[in-house]
């Protein structure tokens, strides 16, 4: 087990470290930063100035070299637009995307997993039918299409939620909503599957000859056995609804991350960008490294290979 | 067997594993039944890109002509009376006909799910028929590259590249292609994986076959059906990533008709023409639809015992 963690570890540094080095490049090399910076009708010396003044002058590497070193200490520079620093403005707005993206997931669980089961337990009938067309209709629907649609119902026609904002937590409902039905068809497939499979097996054949009842069986003995893979994909899922949000948080104009990255894109605000871009592939890159090793500790078998 | 509560089924299940080999149900229906899926979406596919292909012929108008006396027309089936027989969909907020807009809008989607897929598909079959192929370093190497791009948010990566080079269909096509290849090295790896063991394969390594013409000959024929049915599922991923991005006024841009981003111009009237997004939405939806049923009905053909 030491060996494989040991493993995965170098392997989610060296992704890190590779994710990195893209957020800096992807920006940097697009273009020269210092005649974004000061505008397009800035004359030459002032270009040069804030070229020497941004330290933009200094060989590539150097410059990553400076970012992240910085970034590790959590000081990804200034925002071009907000006085504030980017790492302020990402500690501001990650609370509202993390609220979002919880509620987001425990919806989708809420629904995947008694859908799942119920899909499982009566194979083939119109309820695992119905499921099925719910999980293939929820995968082809655009997102942004989806809560727009939802925007119209609840918050238009009925009047019963707001439809923008982050000030309440009446605001974050349908967001969550749009974001957890998005991610419900997959791990309701993944929850159906594993109860179909554990149906079948030998121990939960012999709880139902010795007579347990039924619900003791369907909970103790299949679901808790049918349901950790669900828990590893949900949370890969978490990781990526913190990027399905840019879509789902500008819809709604809910003032997460996600909102921040779409307004800091358009806005050409490389820092802001850079620093989100970096929080979220980590959060990623941590988010896989837990579960790999969960799994591991879960299941033997893994470890060997 | 608990027969006194209502939840029966799963002694049921039980006993019909062991007693059937199939269920009765499927054994009933016709033959060409089964494949129903397969054959409704491919006709309704086939249609989307026949429209998309006679769109200069189909459509009534040109998608680009504004006409501001018949702004915001409603189609027929929402307002009988107001709407007007040159614009059967009704026209949009510059007076463009929505038909034809759409039509045209069918083109962008197509061409760019299309092509982002092909460049995803070369990259990723690639790097996955490699690593299974030769295991060992490769191997790494591939899980190493697909693992940085998985967490890599794609959206926002997309959103970025897109607002440095220009929201061409030239440069989405690549962005999603450089994002998408992630499933296809998955796969390819597994599906190669399996097929590298088998007779053929070390019968063309015994009689010196060149490592090119085993991959090409021996083992890309044996993983296609696979490879059919990620592409068709990595296609329609594309196609809504485009929908998001122009959606985001950060893919294709103005005045082309995109579906994404006709979704986009109808949201600002949408509380009073909500049939505005309605159309676009529904035809992403539908094609989408159409080529996730198609991968489906491919992969229940080819690999019957891979149902769930």
């Amino acid at each position: 087990m030491l060996r494989f963690a040991v493993r995965r570890l170098l392997l989610a540094l060296a992704v890190a470290f590779t994710v990195s080095a893209i957020a800096f490049m992807l920006l940097r090399l697009s273009g020269d930063l210092a005649t974004t910076l000061a505008g397009q009708e800035a004359r030459a010396e002032d270009v040069e100035r804030i070229r020497q003044q941004f330290g933009l002058d200094r060989p590539l590497i150097l410059q990553y070299g400076d970012w992240l070193w910085r970034a590790l200490r959590g000081d990804f520079g200034r925002s071009l637009f907000y006085p504030e620093s980017v790492g302020a403005l990402i500690r501001d707005r990650l609370p509202n995307t993390a609220l979002l993206a919880s509620l987001g997931l425990v919806i989708a669980l809420g629904l995947s997993i008694p859908l799942g089961m119920a899909a499982a337990l009566w194979r083939n009938s119109w309820l695992d039918r119905l499921a099925l067309m719910l999980a293939v209709l929820g995968q082809a629907m655009p997102n942004f299409w989806f809560a727009l649609l939802l925007v119209f119902l609840f918050g238009m026609t009925l009047g019963w939620l707001p439809i923008s904002g982050t000030e309440s937590f009446a605001n974050f409902i349908m967001p969550a909503m749009a974001l957890g039905w998005y991610a419900t068809p997959v791990l309701m497939r993944l929850t159906r599957a594993g109860m179909v499979d554990v149906l079948a097996a030998d121990y939960v054949r012999t709880a139902h000859a010795k007579g347990l009842p039924l619900r003791v069986v369907l909970v103790k003995h299949a679901l808790r056995n049918a349901v950790v893979p669900v828990v590893a994909l949900a949370a890969v899922q978490f990781g990526n609804m913190l990027s399905g949000s840019v879509v789902i948080e500008t819809v709604f104009a809910l003032q997460g991350i996600g909102y921040l990255a779409w307004e800091s894109i358009s806005r050409r605000d490389f820092p802001v960008v850079q620093g989100i871009l970096l929080v979220v592939a980590l959060f990623y890159v941590v988010l896989t490294l837990l579960t790999d090793l969960l799994n591991a500790w879960l299941d033997p078998r893994i470890r060997s290979r | 067997m608990p027969g006194s509560t209502p939840v029966s089924a799963p002694g049921e299940e039980l006993a019909a594993q062991a007693a059937l080999p199939a269920p009765a149900r499927r054994r009933r229906r016709p033959r060409w039944l089964r494949n129903i899926g397969l054959i409704g979406s491919a006709l309704v596919l086939a249609a989307i890109v026949l429209a998309a292909l006679a769109a200069p012929w189909l459509a009534p108008h040109d998608p680009y002509f504004q006409s501001l006396n018949d702004r915001l027309l409603p189609p027929y089936f929402v307002d009988a009376e107001r709407a007007v027989p040159a614009h059967p969909l009704g026209t949009d907020n510059l007076g463009r006909d929505y038909l034809s807009r759409l039509l045209y809008g069918a083109r962008i989607s197509l061409l760019i799910g299309f092509f982002a897929m092909v460049v995803s598909g070369l990259i990723g079959t690639l790097m996955g028929v490699l690593a299974g192929y030769f295991g060992g370093r490769t191997d790494t190497a591939v899980s190493f590259l697909v693992t940085t791009r998985l967490s890599l948010p794609i959206i926002m990566v997309a959103l970025a590249v897109v607002s440095v080079f220009g929201g061409s269909l030239e440069v989405v096509v690549l962005v999603l292609g450089f994002l998408l290849w992630d499933r296809f090295a998955v796969v390819m790896r597994s599906a190669t994986h399996q097929v590298r063991g088998r007779e053929y394969i070390l019968a063309a390594q015994a009689i010196g076959c060149s490592v090119p013409r085993i991959l090409w000959q021996e083992v890309l024929p044996n993983v296609l059906s696979s490879l059919v049915v990620i592409a068709s599922y990595e296609m329609a991923q594309a196609i809504l990533l485009e929908a998001a991005l122009s959606f985001l006024g950060l893919g294709v841009q103005p005045p082309l008709p995109s579906w994404g981003l006709m979704v986009s111009e109808a949201k600002e009237v949408m509380l009073f023409e909500p049939w505005m997004i309605m159309l676009p939405g529904a035809a992403i939806c539908v094609l989408v639809l159409a080529i996730n049923l198609l991968g489906d009905g491919i992969r229940d053909l080819t690999v019957p015992e891979g149902r769930a």
